[in-house]
């Protein structure tokens, strides 16, 4: 089958590989029918996550059709159509039983990398995500082993298009998370989002559909900036004003009730704190570049939430922690438990209130999804949000 | 992971004498033995003077520290190198080894498990066999980086469902003890697994280093072998992703 290999940083190609098999009776098959590149999946270009190896299947963002399944699955059918979560997790462990699937205890086989960096825990496993998140292949592919299969895939029984559901596998559920974990007061709370990319969008949504009375949305691509305004957003373009200033102004010097950084840890930014971080990323002497988290913390309000659905990777420092002592905040965080937004979401969609497939701005091939990496990463193009077609 | 829970207090609280258990009280950090101190003292001295003798530049230096570092450890009874990747010991030399996970199934259900010593290889891979020779005794076989390595352990408590502790009985090739508690878990989570090993590294702390550098070291084996444990009760099987696709063509394309 044809599929997305990571060869190296800044490097990513297609290449013909095996088709994959059952490997455990838990498993399933899925011929994938739509796949996308995803934000995160940049950070895998620019090889700041560690324990890529090269052949490496990416992808974490698909959907398809169940075409083959394991002796031990139950409720997944050969012709089921599904949207699969990215993240991998038993619905065992107690971190599962308690809906904290991305912290699942199981299904991480490499458990012991994770653990080594991150104080004796590990997450659960991912698709297409470096071996220190259990090395699974990824969905920018033909097919795909999904392992767990009776607890991650979910079902699609109605007719929408793969557009319109696709994005339940990661980035609609990762904003909601972010807007829904703010706690926000209908009619009373602020929102301000730091990042305009495909997550940005969505948790700017989501906080409108939770009832925020205001939603103001930071970036410097005007048109990210454009899309989240026609969605009724106040927009603050960054490189333009000074982002502090004005979200005191526009909440009557309060400052946003919750502060949503869904840019996390290659924020751009400018000044001197955004030199000292790239410099250091360039030494390796850190992973994070945190321009995002520090105006996050420097202008939320009293009492308020930092919510943060951007991924950090390692040690950071230089964190505003006495103005987030000073006004009382709480920080709510990690990697989404994607299963269990699943299905309130989708209905959601069938109900109307939102059509997720306003964020896509190119349709490729996997032949042209190398140079789109690219023009996704360096947001040429009007680039927002690829999905790829792999029988294309 | 392992002193968070209080321990019975000892009779005499100077008194620095290892039991059975109370294993986990006398961590004291790395303290040398004697004999590992003139071992490495003269080792240290016999670099140093190699590294001065060296001709080449990279060699003296190299030599030179690396003997002056294990002179500096001989001289002063630490080693710097455990204390560092926090391998702890007694004043004996015994190393410490503990760890703990949660496991969502009853007490008596893993006690059993762990009681029918038999079966434990399944638990743990470095471990060969067990055989069971009576009520208490039992044959031990591991496998080490020199062969197998044999001995004979006694249980010397077991209470059902709660705690199970063994010593190896004298003349053991590698001398340890440990025990195994198992503790209901706050809420509805399951059991507390709790292991707690004392052994004796065949070449003192620079072999424990040396085993941890390797990965080879009962602390890594035994976090390994808890969570193949859990994963074994909780869901039956361990999670893979041997044999799958990529783009490895050299392996066939699987990885």
């Amino acid at each position: 089958m044809k599929a997305i290999v990571w060869q190296g940083t800044n490097r990513v190609g297609v290449e013909t590989v095996p088709d994959p098999t059952i490997l455990l009776p838990t498993d399933a098959i899925v011929k994938i029918t739509s796949t996308a590149i995803c934000g995160s999946d940049l950070h895998l270009l620019d090889g700041v996550i560690p324990s890529m190896e090269r052949g490496d299947i990416l992808g974490h963002e698909f959907m398809g059709e169940v075409v083959e399944v394991g002796r031990d699955v139950r409720k997944l059918k050969v012709g089921d159509r599904v949207v699969v979560p990215f993240n991998i997790s038993c619905g065992m462990c107690d971190p599962c039983r308690r809906g904290l699937f991305s912290a699942c205890d199981n299904s991480n086989p490499n458990h012991r990398m994770a653990e080594a960096l991150y104080g004796g825990v590990s997450g659960s496993g991912l698709f297409g995500y470096s071996h220190m998140y259990g090395g699974y292949a990824g969905g920018q592919a033909q097919y795909v082993r999904v392992p767990f299969a009776d607890v991650g895939p979910h079902r699609i029984e109605s007719d929408l298009r793969d557009e319109q559901v696709l994005f339940l596998t990661d980035i609609f559920p990762t904003g909601y998370q972010a807007a829904e974990q703010c706690g926000i007061v209908p009619g009373r709370d602020v929102v301000a989002v730091f990042g305009a990319g495909p997550v940005g969008q969505f948790a700017a949504r989501s906080a409108q559909m939770l009832g925020a009375a205001h939603v103001i949305v930071i970036d410097r691509v005007p048109e990210r900036l454009a899309m989240a305004e026609s969605a009724g957003c106040q927009v603050i373009n960054y490189e333009q004003e000074d982002v502090l200033i004005a979200l005191r102004e526009a909440t009557g010097g309060r400052g946003p009730d919750h502060v949503i950084d869904a840019v996390g840890m290659e924020a751009h930014g400018h000044g001197p704190g955004a030199l000292v971080d790239t410099a250091k990323q360039r030494l390796k002497l850190s992973f994070d570049r945190i321009t995002a988290l520090r105006w996050a913390l420097l202008s939320c309000a009293k009492g308020g939430t930092v919510s943060l659905p951007g991924v950090y990777g390692g040690l950071i420092d230089k964190v505003p922690m006495g103005a987030a002592f000073a006004k009382g905040l709480t920080f709510r965080m990690g990697q989404t438990h994607t299963h269990r937004h699943i299905a309130p979401l989708l209905s959601r969609i069938e109900a109307g209130e939102i059509d997720p497939s306003f964020v896509i701005t190119h349709r490729a091939t996997l032949d042209e999804a190398p140079d789109l990496y690219k023009t996704f990463r360096d947001k040429k193009d009007g680039c927002i949000k690829v999905v790829l077609n792999p029988w294309a | 992971m392992s002193d968070d829970r209080p321990v019975p207090a000892s009779p005499d609280a100077s008194d620095p004498t290892p039991q059975s258990d109370e294993l986990g009280t006398n961590d004291t950090g790395a303290q040398l033995p004697t004999l590992e101190r003139s071992v490495m003292g003269s080792v240290g001295v016999a670099l140093m003077g190699a590294g001065l003798r060296s001709g080449r530049p990279l060699q003296k230096l190299v030599l030179g520290t690396v003997g002056a570092g294990l002179a500096a450890m001989a001289a002063t009874g630490r080693n710097p190198l455990a204390t560092a990747l926090k391998i702890r010991q007694t004043p004996q030399g015994e190393v410490l080894v503990g760890d703990a996970v949660t496991i969502g199934r009853p007490a008596e259900q893993l006690y059993g498990v762990w009681r029918d010593l038999s079966g434990l290889p399944r638990l743990m891979t470095h471990l060969q066999s067990v055989e069971v020779l009576d009520e208490r005794r039992s044959r031990w076989t591991v496998t080490a980086p020199t062969g197998t390595v044999s001995w004979e352990a006694e249980i010397t408590a077991d209470e059902p469902g709660r705690r199970l502790a063994w010593a190896a009985l004298p003349g053991a090739a590698i001398e340890n003890h440990g025990e195994v508690l198992f503790r209901p878990a706050a809420g509805d989570r399951g059991t507390e697994v709790v292991v707690r090993l004392a052994y004796r590294p065949p070449a003192g702390s620079a072999g424990a280093v040396a085993a941890r550098l390797l990965g080879e070291e009962p602390a890594q084996q035994l976090r390994d072998d808890l969570m193949r444990f859990k994963r074994e009760q909780e869901l039956g099987f361990a999670p893979t992703t041997e044999g799958q696709s990529s783009g490895r063509a050299a392996q066939g394309g699987l990885a």
